[in-house]
């Protein structure tokens, strides 16, 4: 990242091919730990373009670095090399125009739920107010305005992810970044939250990003899947899902979805030799393991 | 409920009484080795009421209260810097560690050497047996909060000031205030410490004066149960504000 915000802002960025500033823009990123003095490669030379207000999610194999991916964008981490945009101005750290939603909740437990939305508006300075007119809408948009005193351990793991969804969209992101954000829950809940996610997606207007092990919610949430590679990650494939808005959960058996989840396994396979790294089970296996790699 | 809460106390307390007057009798001890649980009750309730008692109190209370405070608040600051600099944590953890070891009785009659033996001089011996634990708790505590929380509060761009006051102190507040718990028990033993190396008033002093020149056992057993009252009382204050204010991690 280079970091000179006065030459970014007269730069719009790299235009998308309908003329608009893409969501994301990621040139040439790599990312890179030290461990025991030896440089870990994470993420090798990524290149990504993500379009306004659509759903892109991200698969690949345990430990690739998709986690470390969303905290790059986010501006958790500074990557090693490249650029990271956001609506075309450069991240240099934590950033406002991204709301970030862990594997776990992190609530802060002894706050309400009301209070844990408030969080991010209490950081910015937001008026009380102010403050409790935003969250007590997105309190009713997830669900909860009914539970807005109790504490988290007052809630079910599913309730405080929604909390965590809330705050991540306190501050209005243009980008709503998940990090296998359902994984705790249990198969027909986490069914239920992904119809959820999408209803919230289409009154929000977010862009979102979203880290998943799970080929069918890749397929079921995505406009495009974006297949990696094991360490360091590499973009492997870039599928588009050709499956028309709003989705159901009765789609999951169109030949389309079977189609293209198939196409992932496939490329997931071909990444890595352990396929059971990949949430085995998730789609009919009928993919054809030989399948050719373009 | 509240009979399940009350009875038992009161029964071992009851038996303790009746063991001390037991052994008493059976022992046949004078006053001036080893005073009943009735003649210590009586000369309690007259040194309270003769206006005995309460001026030695209040310069205790106002010793811990000075002190506690002192000590409590450099043991946070301290136990806070230790936990969240690597630097101070390598030059300043040996020297916390050394010091907590070394006796306050021992560094008691160098204190009064520098300082005389007023107020300010048994409030920085209180201080300095309160700041051990809560130094160490206050570390151990800030060290243990949740690494995932302060990350997702760095994801909306918290000051340092903001992640002290809105996750740090929350979170480790459980932590430090069981050094409290443990240093406020303390406070009162280093008061008592404190004025045995000197000074005009104080339970300390009146140990002292009920041992040697008025040789008043009764009195002096009327002093200790009077510094285990406020030892109980101390503790039970910091535990009301641990019930209020603490919120365990889910």
């Amino acid at each position: 990242m280079t970091a000179e915000p006065g030459r970014a802002l007269r730069e719009p960025g790299p235009a998308t091919g309908d003329g608009s500033v893409p969501a994301i823009f990621l040139d040439g990123v790599r990312f890179g730990f030290h461990v025991d003095g030896r440089q870990t490669e994470v993420i090798g030379g990524l290149d990504l373009e993500i379009a306004p207000r659509s759903i892109v999610a991200f698969v690949g194999p345990n430990g690739c670095g998709k986690s470390t991916l969303l905290r790059v964008i986010a501006g958790l981490l500074p990557a090693r090399a490249g650029t990271v945009e956001v609506e075309g101005r450069p991240v240099t750290g934590p950033d406002a125009r991204v709301g970030l939603v862990f594997q776990e909740p992190r609530l802060l437990p002894w706050r309400s739920a009301f209070a844990n939305v408030a969080f991010p508006l209490e950081v910015a300075g937001r008026d009380r107010e102010a403050r409790e007119r935003r969250v007590t809408d997105l309190l009713g948009l997830v669900g909860l305005r009914d539970w807005s005193r109790a504490r988290p351990a007052e809630l079910s793991g599913g309730m405080r992810q929604r909390v965590a969804i809330a705050r991540a969209l306190a501050l209005e992101p243009a980008v709503l970044l998940l990090d296998e954000p359902f994984s705790a829950l249990d198969s027909l809940t986490r069914e239920r939250f992904n119809v959820e996610l999408l209803r919230l997606w289409e009154r929000i207007g977010a862009t979102i990003v979203l880290v998943t092990h799970s080929i069918a919610e890749a397929v079921f949430l995505a406009d495009r899947v974006v297949v990696l590679s094991p360490r360091p990650a590499q973009l492997v494939a870039d599928l588009v899902v050709d499956l028309p808005r709003p989705r159901r959960p009765g789609d999951l058996d169109a030949a389309a979805v079977t189609r293209t989840a198939a196409e992932i396994r496939a490329h997931l396979e071909g990444a890595t030799d352990d396929a059971f790294a990949v949430a085995a089970g998730d789609v009919p296996a009928h993919a054809q393991p030989d399948q050719a790699i373009p | 409920m509240i009979r399940d809460r009350v009875v038992p106390p009161l029964v071992a307390l009851a038996a303790f009484l009746a063991g001390w007057q037991l052994l008493v009798f059976v022992g046949n001890y004078p006053p001036f080795i080893l005073p009943g649980p009735l003649v210590v009750g009586e000369r309690f309730v007259v040194a309270w009421t003769d206006g005995t008692m309460a001026p030695h109190v209040v310069t205790t209370l106002a010793e811990i209260g000075c002190g506690f405070v002192g000590g409590a608040l450099a043991g946070m600051l301290t136990g806070y810097v230790l936990a969240r600099s690597r630097l101070a944590n390598r030059v300043l953890s040996p020297y916390l560690v050394a010091g907590s070891a070394v006796p306050i009785l021992a560094l008691a009659p160098l204190i009064a050497l520098w300082f005389g033996s007023g107020l300010f001089a048994h409030s920085v011996i209180v201080a300095l047996i309160v700041f051990f634990p809560v130094a160490v708790s206050t570390w151990v505590a800030v060290h243990g909060v949740d690494r995932r929380l302060l990350e997702m509060a760095r994801s909306y761009r918290v000051t340092r000031g903001q992640r002290l006051r809105m996750v740090e102190l929350p979170a480790a507040l459980p932590g430090i205030l069981g050094g409290l718990r443990i240093g406020v028990t303390l406070a009162v033993v280093g008061a008592i410490i404190a004025e045995w190396t000197g000074g005009e008033t104080g339970l300390g002093v009146l140990i002292n004066l009920a041992r040697g020149s008025l040789f008043d056992i009764p009195l002096l057993f009327a002093a200790l149960l009077t510094i285990a009252l406020i030892g109980v009382a101390l503790y039970s204050l910091v535990v009301l504000v641990e019930r209020r204010y603490a919120i365990p991690a889910v």
